[in-house]
């Protein structure tokens, strides 16, 4: 019926609201991107106005995994558990070229993108990218979430 | 003692086991055979003139595609020793041949030798005798060969998850 | 079973990676019949600096054995280096210790300088002091800043990383970048300084002062921080020696070892600096040798920026200087064109600050490794020819066949690159001395008999920075 989608749907947007703006993220930092990160997050260029401040670093209670930093094969299983381990709903972010195809690392031991082993929601491209780039990044994740059917 | 005092101090100990020597851009260098390793080791810590108590890099080099080393030994272990009171520095090397890839250890001189032979082991699959646990250091158990010999391609991938890309 | 295997000598792999499986698992159970509990500090940990894995073995809170296990990052630095032209491996450098890139960049490029025994100019030797400090100073207040965050001071933290953003604004109006900056150059740098350089480090250095002062006031006294870091962690001054641990940790404990003194490079033996020690060498000490080190570091840039040479200012593509442009065209004239512009070029904007004047300041006028400046390249035929040949596979940068060692004191301690040449335009072998792999090693000997509680300040007093560890 004409009103039970009405209700669903504003339902759908004032989950997706919420939830954009209350980003718990896993802050899966490996490499050289974590220095932008640790800037991002930081007063210069703070990430706690977009409500994406506080990371939790236990898989049970984020909801974004940001990877950051180049996986390597050694390091793979780990993500994929990390992933596995998030409950739902979860998006995915790949901060940095590493994570995105491997950046210039086309070697015997990095994963040439976590695509290969995760879906991924948004990819932010840079070695390392800018903390402009994050947060455009960050943003487009939050037009994501806020535009998917919410699940509860 | 600048360098070559210090080469001359070894070649007098060790005449014969002292294959070669040089001093190429200024660092001096010694080459000796791979049995006498541990005696000439145990001498540089030891000996209180010599004094090198640190043992700054222990690598691997492996000549397969040098031009011009077709005769000798495939493989090259070379030792970085600094001597913190008298603030001199020596390179040791020691040619493996590929037929017998074993190298005394240095871990009863020095404990970082421990990790630096593991990496040599990783990276190279050059034995250490005596070491007490050779496991890899930087790969993974499952890793098969030996990355940084010149007959592994770069981009030979062996993932443990994920696909064969 | 226990972290650390008593079986002599080799390993069997299929035990290994059984015993692998288990930790990774949560699986087996402990065979020695104790109970002591194994807790994995698994890669993935704030603390951590994400890719380290320590496997400990519990007695209550007490560390009984500690297992490291490193490797999560190896991303084949020394294999990839192989792979292309000398210049091309600057970029892999910049990713060694990504927190102090430019130590590495030209730590890399005065081993390869070494090798082929050229002198770069002296203007270069100084910007190279200068980065190299600005470097190091930004790596310490990650270092301090991340471990007082870990030990709860938060504040701190955030204090130490607006004053590493007022440093890495100089450095992105240097070279262009913040991080990854690829500015070394075998011969030389990429561009020479920009002309407010100077009034921008005082900028971030009384910044950087003043947050030195408030974290001070903050940290150095408070007694929760001095409970946790006093004490714990120690590392003996013969355990020190016997792990080749260098850099901060070597001088908290007590022995005056530092690059820069033992075997002057660049042009350290010109500026004056004192080397802070410290005497018990636990993690306290880390802290107090760290926050003098940043002092002394701008210490040393602030004299180098006084005594920076400029360079020739009217030179040719020769570097022959000449007075009046007027002189040039008489020569034209008369047939005397060899060696003459051919073309007068006008520079696009993005290569600002390599125009021909400021190349030849910091690069070493040496044919055979340095990319001649734009002008010379697009405006004549020699400087054309001579870029091809640098640029072109199978010629380049060719040192003579043989093996060098060159070390600088990077903000771990002695960061050394061992290059083998075989006397092609790629190096035949890259290795990098990483000064945090050997704290890493002597790591159980700080942890064991520690709490657990003591592994994250321990840890983070180590800065341990993983693309350097693993390479």
């Amino acid at each position: 019926m004409g009103l039970a989608d009405f209700f669903t749907t504003k339902l759908d947007s004032a989950l997706g609201w919420a939830r954009k703006y209350s980003i718990f993220q896993y802050p899966f930092v490996t490499a050289c991107c974590g220095m932008e990160y640790m800037a991002t997050a930081c007063s210069h260029y703070d990430v706690d106005r977009f409500g994406a401040g506080l990371p939790r670093f236990s898989p049970r209670q984020a909801d974004v995994l940001f990877v950051v930093g180049t996986i390597s094969h050694k390091m793979a299983p780990v993500l994929r558990r990390v992933y596995d381990q998030m409950t739902e709903p979860k998006w995915v972010v790949a901060f940095g070229v590493c994570t995105c195809t491997g950046g210039f690392y086309d070697n015997y031991a990095t994963v040439q993108g976590i695509d290969t082993i995760l879906p991924v929601d948004v990819y932010i491209p840079g070695c390392p990218p800018r903390p402009e780039s994050v947060l455009d990044g960050l943003m487009k994740l939050q037009d994501k979430i806020a535009a998917g059917r919410q699940r509860f | 003692m600048n360098g070559i005092d210090i080469l001359a101090r070894l070649t007098e100990r060790f005449g014969t086991a002292m294959l070669a020597s040089h001093a190429e851009q200024g660092d001096h260098t010694a080459l000796v055979e791979r049995a006498a390793l541990p005696e000439v080791l145990r001498f540089c810590r030891d000996d209180a003139a010599l004094g090198f108590d640190m043992l700054m890099d222990l690598t691997a080099v492996d000549y397969l595609t040098y031009p011009g080393r077709e005769d000798a030994p495939r493989f090259e272990i070379v030792y970085h020793l600094y001597s913190v009171p008298h603030n001199h520095r020596v390179r040791i090397k020691a040619g493996v041949e590929e037929d017998d890839l074993v190298v005394p250890t240095a871990v009863p001189l020095w404990p970082i030798a421990d990790w630096f032979e593991r990496e040599v082991w990783d990276m190279f699959g050059l034995r250490f005798a005596g070491h007490r646990d050779l496991r890899r250091l930087l790969l993974y158990e499952q890793f098969e060969g030996h990355p940084l010999r010149k007959d592994y391609p770069v981009s030979k991938r062996q993932p443990l998850i994920g696909p064969r890309n | 079973m226990t972290p650390t295997p008593d079986t002599a000598s080799a390993t069997p792999p299929a035990a290994a990676s059984r015993r692998t499986q288990e930790f990774f698992l949560g699986e087996g159970v402990p065979e020695s019949g104790t109970e002591n509990l194994v807790v994995n500090l698994g890669p993935s940990h704030p603390a951590m600096h994400g890719i380290v894995r320590i496997v400990t073995e519990l007695d209550g809170e007490q560390v009984v054995k500690t297992d490291v296990e490193i490797g999560y990052l190896h991303r084949a630095f020394e294999k990839e280096c192989e792979v292309g032209p000398y210049n091309a491996a600057m970029p892999y450098t910049d990713r060694l210790n990504y927190v102090s890139p430019l130590i590495n960049n030209f730590g890399f490029c005065s081993a390869v300088e070494k090798l082929l025994g050229i002198q770069v100019t002296e203007r270069c030797d100084y910007i190279r002091v200068i980065l190299s400090e600005i470097s190091r100073i930004s790596d310490h207040l990650t270092c301090v800043g991340a471990s007082a965050m870990e030990l709860g001071a938060f504040t701190v933290f955030l204090y130490m990383i607006k004053a590493r953003e007022y440093l890495w604004e100089v450095i992105e109006a240097v070279t262009g970048a913040r991080l990854t900056i690829s500015h070394g150059r075998v011969g030389g740098l990429k561009a020479d300084l920009p002309p407010d350089f100077e009034a921008g480090v005082r900028r971030a250095f009384a910044e950087t002062r003043t947050v030195l002062a408030e974290s001070h006031k903050l940290l150095t006294t408070n007694r929760i921080f001095v409970d946790r870091m006093q004490g714990v962690g120690i590392l003996s001054r013969e355990d020190a020696i016997a792990y080749a641990v260098t850099g901060p940790l070597l001088r908290a404990s007590g022995v005056p070892f530092d690059v820069r003194r033992a075997t002057p490079y660049w042009v350290y033996d010109r500026l004056d600096f004192e080397i802070p020690v410290g005497e018990s060498g636990d993690n306290y000490d880390r802290y107090l040798v760290r926050m003098a080190e940043m002092e002394q570091s701008m210490r040393i840039a602030e004299q180098a920026l006084a005594r920076l040479p400029g360079g020739p200012v009217n030179v040719d593509h020769e570097g022959r200087p000449f007075a009046l442009p007027a002189e040039y065209v008489d020569r034209g004239k008369l047939g005397k064109t060899e060696g003459l512009l051919i073309t007068d070029i006008r520079l696009s904007p993005n290569l600002a600050g390599q125009e021909r004047r400021h190349h030849v300041k910091v690069n070493a006028p040496d044919k055979r490794t340095v990319l001649p400046p734009k002008e010379t390249t697009y405006g004549s035929i020699e400087g054309l020819m001579n870029h091809f040949m640098l640029i072109m596979d199978g010629y380049g940068i060719r040192p003579p066949r043989g093996e060098v060692y060159f070390a600088v004191e990077g903000a771990n301690g002695e960061l050394g690159f061992y290059i083998v040449s075989d006397g092609t335009d790629r190096p035949y072998r890259v290795r990098c001395r990483p000064p945090c792999l050997p704290p890493m090693a002597a790591l159980h000997r700080m942890l064991e008999g520690g709490m657990v509680a003591d592994i994250v300040p321990t840890f983070g007093s180590v800065n341990m920075i993983g693309g350097e560890l693993d390479r």
